[in-house]
């Protein structure tokens, strides 16, 4: 194992009724960098983001073997307290979700469900987090109007800050810019190398040039198996796999 | 050229009936508004709203329906909260923690749309049979059971349909944040789904306080407003049924002053119902 990889993938298998969906998976996800999973759709990117925190569990039908460890726990593990396991990582989806409550209990929501009920303490985190993403000079002054009020861009800006505020070790983002326009994807992109200094990102997209935007690691997929993984420069600049050659000359686009 | 004009007069005819079908739906709830005003309003007067009957209800000439109108409310009420009680949780549960054993949540689907199937006699045979084995004599208690057990697949059904209406992305969310299947349920599902939810609560309402076949056998009637759960009450739908067999006019007053009543009811419980609806589809989040 290198040292500084933070989930450590061996021998996933995950089949949906007898859909064979990812196919021997071993890859490891660096700490503290942004990695970005890159294939064209349907290829299981979507899929192997989700079983990191285990939101597959919701699908029935799913069979999964092997192993994601991260650290020493093995998120597998079906004795694994789910629910602390998917605090350390934010998600954020291809469509902005906000909860159906004002933009301030948005971002405390993962703080109450904790037990941290002091006015205060929240008042700051809500000030801090959306600083974060750079919403806060946005909605300071309209903190309790519905989230769902808030243009597409802002929700998920705000549902960035809703997961940052329950303090994860690693985000996890599935095609988080597919229903923004291009300045919001830009925004999100940006904040995405800021937030890589403290964070292990996971960025799941099909936008080769998103990919070579932001990426320092690539797992390239296709088809459920992953063809190429490494750093991003390897990768762009001399992949060694003929899939991966096509794919970033625009062959599968 | 043949074929354009077969299309039209195929337009047209299909036109003309959909019209004529519309018109029968209209010109029949017109004329059951207008026969019940036309009949009960002149029998409905202040008098009638605020006393009970006097003279027992099937021959004395004087007083109200009060005991019908606060029977009625206590009896749907009561049966609303049961029922409340018992549908909530079980639709939360089936959509939210049982969402991925699509087996069972279709079974329990399928049940509750049968029980909304049986007919509310049966319900009241029920009910009747159950209070003989438990010695119960008829009450509003026994009628508040009976009646929740009619409207409890109607209620639970109503909520289903809005929180099946969750998007998954919404539910992932949730989870992602760390919340346990139940936050997620109350807190989240809930929260979004709450118009959603009064509107299933005003349908079952409305449904048990038009209801006289589960009431008939447990409830019983009486001219007298119950003060307990265990004394037998006076309905609106019973208090039509029982008064316009008289041959008493004045009887039969109260009779089509009760069906004014409970149509207003029901015609305000609907458009409540809409309103609610109609607000919901505005703020949700799509």
């Amino acid at each position: 194992m290198k040292s500084g990889a933070k989930i450590k993938i061996d021998n996933l298998n995950l089949h949906i009724g007898n859909k064979h969906i990812l196919k021997d998976i071993n890859v490891e996800i660096p700490e503290k960098q942004l990695t970005v999973i890159l294939g064209p759709s349907g290829c299981g990117k979507t899929t192997l983001l989700k079983s990191l925190n285990r939101l597959t569990d919701l699908n029935p039908d799913v069979k999964i073997n092997g192993s994601i460890l991260n650290g020493d726990e093995d998120i597998l593990n079906p004795r694994t307290e789910i629910t602390q396991l998917r605090k350390k990582m934010g998600l954020l989806a291809q469509s902005p979700y906000p909860l159906p409550m004002s933009i301030y209990d948005n971002i405390t929501y993962g703080l109450r469900i904790s037990g941290r009920r002091k006015k205060i303490y929240l008042n700051k985190r809500v000030e801090y987090y959306l600083r974060q993403v750079s919403l806060w000079d946005e909605v300071k002054d309209r903190l309790k109007d519905p989230a769902s009020a808030l243009s597409i861009g802002q929700q998920q800006r705000l549902c960035l800050a809703r997961g940052l505020a329950v303090d994860p070790e690693i985000l996890l983002a599935d095609e988080p810019t597919s229903a923004l326009d291009p300045v919001s994807s830009k925004d999100i992109e940006e904040m995405f190398l800021k937030l890589k200094q403290r964070y292990t990102i996971v960025v799941v997209t099909h936008i080769l040039r998103q990919a070579r935007r932001i990426a320092d690691y690539v797992i390239f997929m296709y088809l459920g198996e992953v063809i190429e993984h490494g750093p991003a420069k390897e990768i762009f600049e001399n992949p060694k796999k003929e899939m991966t050659k096509a794919y970033l000359k625009g062959a599968y686009n | 050229m043949i074929r354009d004009v077969i299309r039209k007069v195929e337009e047209n005819f299909f036109r003309g009936v959909m019209f004529l079908s519309s018109s029968v739906i209209v010109i029949a709830l017109l004329l059951i508004v207008v026969s019940i005003l036309y009949k009960g309003l002149p029998s409905l007067s202040w008098k009638m709203i605020i006393e009970t009957p006097k003279g027992g209800y099937y021959f004395g000439k004087e007083g109200g329906i009060l005991n019908a109108i606060v029977g009625s409310l206590y009896l749907s009420l009561g049966a609303t909260i049961l029922s409340f009680i018992i549908s909530l949780p079980l639709a939360l549960y089936i959509n939210v923690h049982q969402a991925k054993n699509g087996k069972l949540v279709n079974l329990v689907r399928f049940l509750l749309d049968l029980l909304w199937g049986i007919p509310s006699i049966v319900y009241g045979a029920f009910g009747f049979t159950i209070m003989i084995y438990f010695g119960l004599r008829t009450s509003l208690l026994a009628g508040i059971i009976t009646v929740s057990l009619f409207i409890i697949p109607i209620m639970v059904r109503s909520m289903d349909e809005v929180f099946k209406t969750v998007h998954r992305g919404l539910l992932e969310s949730a989870f992602s944040l760390g919340s346990t299947k139940s936050e997620t349920a109350y807190k989240v599902v809930l929260r979004q789904c709450i118009p959603g939810v009064v509107t299933a609560i005003l349908l079952a309402f409305g449904r048990a306080i038009g209801d006289a076949a589960s009431v008939l056998f447990t409830a019983g009637y009486t001219d007298y407003i119950p003060t307990s759960l265990s004394q037998p009450t006076a309905t609106l739908p019973l208090s039509i049924f029982f008064q316009l067999s008289s041959p008493i006019a004045e009887v039969q007053n109260r009779a089509y002053a009760s069906a004014v009543v409970l149509t207003i009811i029901i015609l305000v419980i609907s458009i409540v119902s809409r309103l609610v609806s109609r607000k919901y589809n505005q703020e949700r989040i799509k």
